[in-house]
C-alpha cells in the first residue's frame, strides 16, 4: 500500500520537476530542477528493486553530467536576461504538438501491458551480482566497444575545446 | 498474487500495474520533446534531451524488473555511458558556438540552412 502512494508521490514529483526544467526562465534554475528530476527517477529505480542502478544513475547524472551543464552554464554566463525567446504562436504550437505527441503515445502503447512472464519472479536481478553476471557474459563486447566510444569521446572534447588547433 | 513474494524486500512490482509506468515514461518523454520545441536555449535543449533518455531508461528499468530479466538494466547501463559521452562532446561544440557567435541561441546556427 505504501509503495502505491511512494509511487504516486514521486511521479508527481518527477512530472512537475520536469516542466519546471522546461518552463523555468533561468537556466541555472532549470539545471537544480533537472537535478531534482533525476533524484525522483533514482527513487523510481529503488522502487522497482533496481538499487545499484540507483547509485549508479546518482553518481554519474547528478555527480557528472549535471556538474558539467552547470559549469557550462556558469562559463557561458547565461541568466534571466540574456535568455533568447520564441515567439507566443511558436510556443503555442510546440505545445499543442507534444500535447498530440502524448495522445498518440499513450494511444499505441495501449495493449502493451498484456506482457507475458517467461521468467519467475526474482527480487534481487538489480543486485550488484546478478548485474555483474549478465553484463561480463551475455555484453562482454559492447562493454569493451563503450570504452572506446567514451575514449572517443574524451578525445573529441579535448580537440573542440581547444581554442586553436595547430 | 502474494505468492509472488521472495524475500522481504517492499517492491513496486506487486502493487502497482505496469501501465502507469507506460504512462509515466510517456508523460516525461512528452516534456522532453516539448522543451526541445519550446526553448531556443541551445543548453536547455541539450537537458531536454537528457529527460527524454532518463524516460526511455526508467521505462527500460520497469519492463527488466517486471520481467525478471537484468538485461534491461544492463541496456540502461549502456545508455548511460552513451548520454555521458554525447553531453561531453555536445557541451564542447556548445562551447564553441558560443565562443564563435557570443550566444547560446539556436537560431544563430543557421548556415546549413537551405
Amino acid at each position: 500500500m505504501i509503495t502505491t502512494y511512494l509511487f504516486y508521490f514521486l511521479s508527481f514529483l518527477a512530472i512537475m520537476f520536469a516542466l519546471m526544467v522546461v518552463l523555468s526562465k533561468n537556466p541555472v534554475h532549470s539545471v537544480l530542477y533537472l537535478v531534482l528530476a533525476f533524484f525522483t527517477i533514482a527513487g523510481h529505480y529503488v522502487l522497482l528493486n533496481a538499487q545499484f542502478l540507483a547509485a549508479v544513475h546518482v553518481i554519474v547524472y547528478a555527480g557528472a553530467i549535471m556538474v558539467l551543464f552547470l559549469f557550462v552554464i556558469m562559463l557561458l554566463n547565461l541568466n534571466k536576461e540574456t535568455e533568447p525567446h520564441k515567439s507566443v504562436w511558436l510556443k503555442a504550437s510546440a505545445a499543442v504538438a507534444s500535447g498530440l505527441l502524448l495522445v498518440v503515445l499513450v494511444g499505441s502503447l495501449k495493449g502493451a501491458e498484456t506482457i507475458v512472464q517467461v521468467n519467475a519472479f526474482n527480487p534481487n536481478i538489480g543486485l550488484i551480482e546478478n548485474l555483474g553476471q549478465t553484463l561480463f557474459h551475455d555484453f562482454l563486447l559492447p562493454f569493451e566497444v563503450s570504452s572506446i566510444l567514451l575514449l572517443a569521446a574524451m578525445v573529441g572534447a579535448v580537440m573542440l575545446g581547444k581554442r586553436s588547433i595547430k | 498474487m502474494r505468492g509472488g513474494w521472495r524475500g522481504n524486500k517492499m517492491s513496486a512490482i506487486q502493487t502497482i500495474p505496469i501501465n502507469w509506468y507506460l504512462l509515466l515514461s510517456t508523460v516525461l518523454f512528452t516534456i522532453g520533446v516539448l522543451g526541445v520545441l519550446f526553448r531556443r536555449n541551445a543548453i536547455i535543449i541539450f537537458m531536454s534531451i537528457e529527460l527524454m533518455l532518463n524516460a526511455v531508461n526508467l521505462l527500460l528499468v520497469a519492463f527488466s524488473s517486471y520481467l525478471s530479466d537484468s538485461k534491461g538494466q544492463v541496456f540502461v547501463f549502456f545508455i548511460m555511458a552513451v548520454a555521458a559521452a554525447e553531453v561531453a562532446v555536445g557541451l564542447a561544440i556548445l562551447m564553441m558556438v558560443y565562443r564563435n557567435t557570443k550566444s547560446s541561441d539556436i537560431n544563430m546556427l543557421n548556415k546549413l540552412k537551405w
